[in-house]
């Protein structure tokens, strides 16, 4: 089980981006580097969080959301120009729980972060972090840091 | 000759390479050539013989899907891109 570093600037990004898609499912990238781990091998130090639009069709965003090809290829360039790495994406799950889903284990990438946040009656509620395969889920814990305590995880050391 | 670049994410089976040099004449042979090298991408890529429904190959900004899938003709030297839709929901 790994530790995600989020800073509270982030973490209200992420918020206002899914209350905003409210009643739909908002979504976007997650954007990052490894870092030495307490308890796995390697924990992970969220860098940017980057909203994207809901592609699917519009009477299913209530409860699916779908990111186009070329949104993956764009942010999947701009984390090879910024020397980061494409690891992981957030959603909401609109008046539901924030576990994975069905639907999220059949479409689920193997080693990619899926944050799940739960919005209730259009409030952000608890967001958890997940590794998702079709038959399995693994919880990681997200730690959500102060700005200042997160500026100086970004000096740790990188790994891969 | 042609390449295929990996998604982050799968570059855990290719030993962390994200481009992948593979042989033959067609996207389907290309994509045999990738898992043939690298078989653990197999169940990640396929559902049975077909592209599983999220994985997109592209070949510069073109979608296989409105070409002629599989079977669409690649030159030597053409560098293809597997690409994840991510899609997801409450249920
Ligand atoms: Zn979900």
């Amino acid at each position: 089980m790994s530790r995600i570093y989020l800073s509270e600037s982030q973490n209200r990004r992420i918020s206002a981006h899914l209350e905003s898609a409210y009643p739909h499912e908002g979504a976007g990238f997650l954007l990052g580097h490894f870092v030495d781990g307490y308890i796995a091998a390697t924990d992970v130090v969220i860098d940017d969080v980057i909203p994207s639009e809901n592609s699917s069709a519009e009477d299913e965003r209530h409860h699916r959301f779908v990111m186009t090809p070329q949104a993956w290829m764009r942010l999947e360039d701009e984390a090879d120009r910024r020397g980061l790495r494409l690891v992981g994406c957030f959603h909401s799950h609109p008046d539901a729980p924030a576990i994975p889903s069905a639907f999220d284990r059949e479409h689920a990438l193997p080693n990619f972060l899926y944050m799940i946040v739960s919005v209730n009656a259009g409030r952000a509620g608890e967001l958890r972090s997940w590794e998702i395969s079709r038959d399995n889920q693994v919880e990681h814990i997200c730690a959500v840091v102060s700005d200042d305590e997160w500026r100086k995880i970004m000096k740790w050391q990188t790994v891969n | 000759m042609a390449k295929i670049r990996i998604p982050t994410p799968l570059r855990a089976f290719t030993g962390g390479a994200a481009d992948i040099d593979v042989a033959g004449a067609t996207v389907g042979a290309a994509l045999s050539s990738l898992v043939e090298q690298h078989p653990e991408l197999r169940d990640h890529l396929f559902e049975k013989d077909e592209l599983r429904s999220f994985v997109n190959v592209f070949i510069g900004d073109e979608d296989i899907r409105f070409l002629q899938g599989l079977d669409t003709e690649i030159a030597a030297g053409e560098s293809l891109r597997i690409i994840p839709s991510i899609a997801g929901g409450r249920g």
